[in-house]
């Protein structure tokens, strides 16, 4: 990614932009959505990695029973810590880094359409980065009260709870301004000719996704503004002997919450969308059904949210309610994974190292739905609710989803960032080793959860030790093999047979029509748009 | 060296974005310290503040600077109208929150608390609104909407009336019809903020009604709180927007500076009206 200037520095662009800052100032200072984008993902693999090696120490105090490295109350530090890290710092900015390096490509334009903006949205994620891991050195040590926040212990805590909130909101910005920044090209930059129905599928799920951003962050802002003034102003929110609920926090939070599993999720349906065709040669079966399915699913994710709180006494009519609108979300997402299936069907399939993520994207999230429809249902809920089964539904969906498709999306777009073609073969054992680790890793705790085995503890029962055993081993292989996959971009920065502009003999679209790696400047004209369709 | 009219403004690099982090990183970590009563904690603040502050002059000039020098076409004034559209709308989600939280007290929380199955806990509470919850001792008496509240309705209004006068104006070319409305329009938000500061104080030492007063006194003042902060921000936006008039900046054809304050304003004028209904009338 590096090498992206380097090579595009000759090109001649019309004269404008009299000074480039060099070094470091180059990046602090830059508009450039290439450069930008880089960032994101560089600050996101990063974070992936200060968020892995957290999990680490969680998987290594649960090795055996009892305690064995780490206090309890550290080991909720990392629990806390390790999941606002990996949701926020890993895989929300990888994807807005897909977004800015890619939809600007995709639609024609020349940047994004705020460009000074869209540094600001990254060069807020550090202070916010810092605030969070800085809060674990602070006296009473970092929130460890789980990603969720939860009064009454998120008032209890001390100032590494103030640290996390304050991250919170800075990171709630961020995400504001780069949504705003992203919506707003796409609906206004696209080069005359792509109407959105013809738009490529992730600036589809990335409009979509934006304004689910839009509408849901500042939720979450309010309900940590909140805990802040019951925390230290003495407001009753929280408290019921002041009239207020701490539930009504985990209603506001997951108003937020269940939206946010879509923002993670969306994005990563679109690059899917994206491999798919390309490596089975066959344009996207179903666009138009797969463009109304985003827009469902994003819709019904907000009327859904207590299917988190199945357990707080709520009214058996809410119970159903809930039940049954969180079931119907399973129709849209079923209308995608048939898509991807049918655009398979007949098609002539290959299977390099995008298209191998993609497809363990495809069975391993279908896997994390079907756990996610089990949960829906309340009857069970009430058995799994906080137990390591709906640990391992969710990671299934984050990390088999969300970060496999995040890495379907590096490996498929890094020649065109870098010029460069990866290493195939290595790339390959990349995929198999995260593949098989990942599940060796997360498969057994859907054991230990329906046997009983509570989440967010660092001790527990002895018969639950072999597949506890089974599962740290494997995340050690799983987090191992991601130096694997460093190894391989670093590589591929630096050398590698040279790129074709368009690599992938099925990829179709305008980002294929520049060259690679493509030039710091591209699309300053609008291009036109020949074809019937502009998407894939 | 310039943009050529009919191409997309893409922005020269800048580091106004890293002050602005900085900015913000200073506020943060100074906000959690003075908290936790760690005596730096004012000053991080204060020079966050000042560091902020120091951003938006020279962010905004810059704007200002490279719009009056025409660098915006068509295209990108329609990309600022998306942009303070969603930024707007990403504001309504923020009141919603509390708004949701005062819906979900006055319907679930409170009427619970009261409810049978509490008997045990609380066996002298009874569900009534306004409500500081059951272990809140103290009297204290609710805000009535007629009064200053209802003065402060007519007066948001009359300045959303008086701001569509100076649009008017601004569209017509008649400079001073809209340096009247928009004068018209800074001193009621200045009059309306004066007004609810009063009502604070006014609660504050008579009415013994405090933040600190249950849920009641948690939702009102968060609520009208965070209504006056936006009042106060539109009313400095007004100003900027005032001074540039004076400058002589904005053309009946290109002016969206203007119309996002505007919108802005009818937002805030929005929000307290359901203020208005559902904090101090119902
Ligand atoms: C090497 C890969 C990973 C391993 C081994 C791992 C392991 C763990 C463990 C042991 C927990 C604590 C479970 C509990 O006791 O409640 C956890 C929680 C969590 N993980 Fe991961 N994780 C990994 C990757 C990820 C990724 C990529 C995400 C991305 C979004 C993620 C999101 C979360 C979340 C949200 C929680 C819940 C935290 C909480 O309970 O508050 N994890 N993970
Ligand atoms: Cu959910």
């Amino acid at each position: 990614m590096e090498a992206t200037h380097v090579h595009g520095a000759g090109h001649a662009h019309g004269g404008d932009h009299a000074h480039h800052p060099k070094g470091i100032m180059r990046w602090i200072t830059t508009t450039n959505h290439k450069d930008i984008g880089t960032m994101y993902l560089w600050f996101s693999f990063t974070m992936f990695l200060v968020g892995g090696v957290m999990a680490l120490i969680l998987r290594a105090e649960l090795f055996q029973p009892g305690l064995q490295f780490v206090e309890p109350e550290f080991f909720n530090q990392m629990i806390t810590l390790h999941g606002l890290i990996m949701v926020f710092g890993a895989i929300m900015p990888a994807f807005v880094g897909f977004a800015n390096w890619m939809i600007p490509l995709m639609i024609g334009a020349p940047d994004m359409a705020f460009a000074r903006m869209n540094n600001w949205s990254f060069w807020l994620l550090p202070p916010a980065g810092i605030l969070l891991t800085a809060s674990m050195f602070v006296p009473g040590g970092a929130a460890g009260t789980g990603w969720t926040l939860y009064p009454p212990l998120s008032i209890q805590m001390g100032i590494g709870m103030d640290m996390a909130i304050f991250a919170i909101h800075i990171l709630g910005m961020s995400s504001i301004m780069g949504s705003i920044n992203i919506v707003t090209t796409i609906l206004n930059l696209r080069a005359p000719g792509m109407t959105l129905m013809r738009m490529p599928m992730f600036c589809w799920t990335w409009l979509i996704t934006g304004y689910l951003l839009i509408a849901v962050m500042p939720v979450l802002a309010g309900a940590v503004t909140m805990l802040l003034t019951d925390r230290h102003f003495g407001t009753s929110f929280f408290n019921a002997a002041g009239g207020g609920d701490p539930v009504l926090f985990q209603h506001i939070f997951w108003f937020f919450g269940h939206p946010e599993v879509y923002i993670i999720a969306l994005p990563a349906f679109g690059v899917v969308s994206h491999v798919i065709p390309a490596f089975a040669r066959k344009p996207l079966f179903g666009y138009t059904s797969m463009v109304y399915a985003i827009a469902a699913i994003a819709l019904i994710s907000f009327i859904v949210w207590a299917h988190h709180m199945y357990v707080v006494g709520m009214p058996v009519a809410g119970q159903l309610y809930f039940m049954y609108a969180t079931i119907l979300i399973a129709v849209p997402t079923g209308v995608k994974v048939f898509n991807w299936v049918a655009t398979m069907w007949r098609g002539s399939l290959t299977f390099e190292t995008p298209m191998l993520f993609a497809l363990g994207f495809l069975f391993l999230f279908t896997i994390g739905g079907f756990t996610g429809l089990v949960l829906s249902n309340t009857a069970v809920d009430v058995q799994l609710q906080d137990t390591y089964y709906v640990v391992a539904h969710f990671h299934y969906v984050m990390v088999a989803g969300a970060l496999f498709s995040a890495f379907a999306a590096v490996y498929y777009w890094l020649p065109k960032w870098t010029g460069h073609m990866y290493d195939e073969t290595l790339g390959k054992w990349h995929f198999w080793l995260s593949f098989i680790f990942f599940n060796i890793a997360f498969f057994p705790q859907h054991f230990l959860g329906l046997a009983g085995m509570p989440r967010r503890i660092p001790d527990y029962a002895l018969q639950f030790t072999d597949f506890n055993q089974v599962s740290t081993i494997g995340a050690f292989g799983f987090g191992l093999s991601q130096l694997l996959f460093l190894y391989i971009v670093l590589k591929t920065i630096r050398s590698g047979e040279k790129a074709a502009a368009k690599p992938w003999e099925g990829a179709t679209g305008l980002e294929w029509t520049v060259p690679s790696p493509a030039p710091y400047h591209t699309f300053e004209e609008p291009p036109v748009l020949t074809e019937a369709k502009g998407h894939a | 060296m310039n943009q050529q009219a009919s191409r997309y403004f893409v922005p020269d690099p800048s580091h106004y974005p890293l002050v602005g982090s900085v900015a913000l990183f200073l506020l943060a970590s100074g906000a959690a310290l003075w908290m936790n009563k760690y005596a730096p904690g004012p000053y991080v603040v204060l020079a966050g503040f000042a560091v902020l502050l120091f951003m938006l002059f020279a962010w905004f000039g810059r704007v200002i600077g490279e719009s009056e020098s025409g660098k915006y076409n068509k295209q990108v004034d329609f990309s600022f109208r998306w942009a303070m559209s969603w930024f707007i709308f990403s504001e309504v989600m923020f009141f919603a929150a509390f708004f949701g939280a005062l819906f979900y007290v006055r319907v679930l929380a409170v009427p619970d608390l009261a409810s049978a199955e509490q008997q045990l806990l609380w066996p002298d509470f009874s569900t009534s609104w306004p409500s500081a919850g059951p272990k809140f001792a103290e009297q204290f008496t609710p805000m009535h909407a007629v009064g200053i509240p209802l003065i402060n309705t007519l007066l948001l209004l009359s300045s959303g009336a008086t701001l569509t006068w100076a649009h008017w104006g601004l569209l017509a070319g008649k400079r001073d019809q809209l340096k009247l409305g928009l004068i018209l329009t800074i001193a009621l938000g200045l009059l309306f903020i004066s007004l609810q500061a009063y009502e604070y104080v006014h609660a504050y030492e008579e009415l013994n009604l405090k933040l600190t007063t249950g849920v009641y006194g948690s939702t009102f003042f968060m609520l009208t709180g965070f209504h006056g902060l936006h009042v106060t921000i539109g009313a400095t936006m007004l100003l900027v927007i005032f001074f540039r008039v004076m400058a002589g900046h904005f053309k009946p054809d290109h002016h969206f500076a203007f119309e996002a304050v505007a919108w802005y304003w009818h937002f805030v004028d929005v929000v307290w009206l359901c203020l208005f209904v559902v904090v101090y009338w119902l």
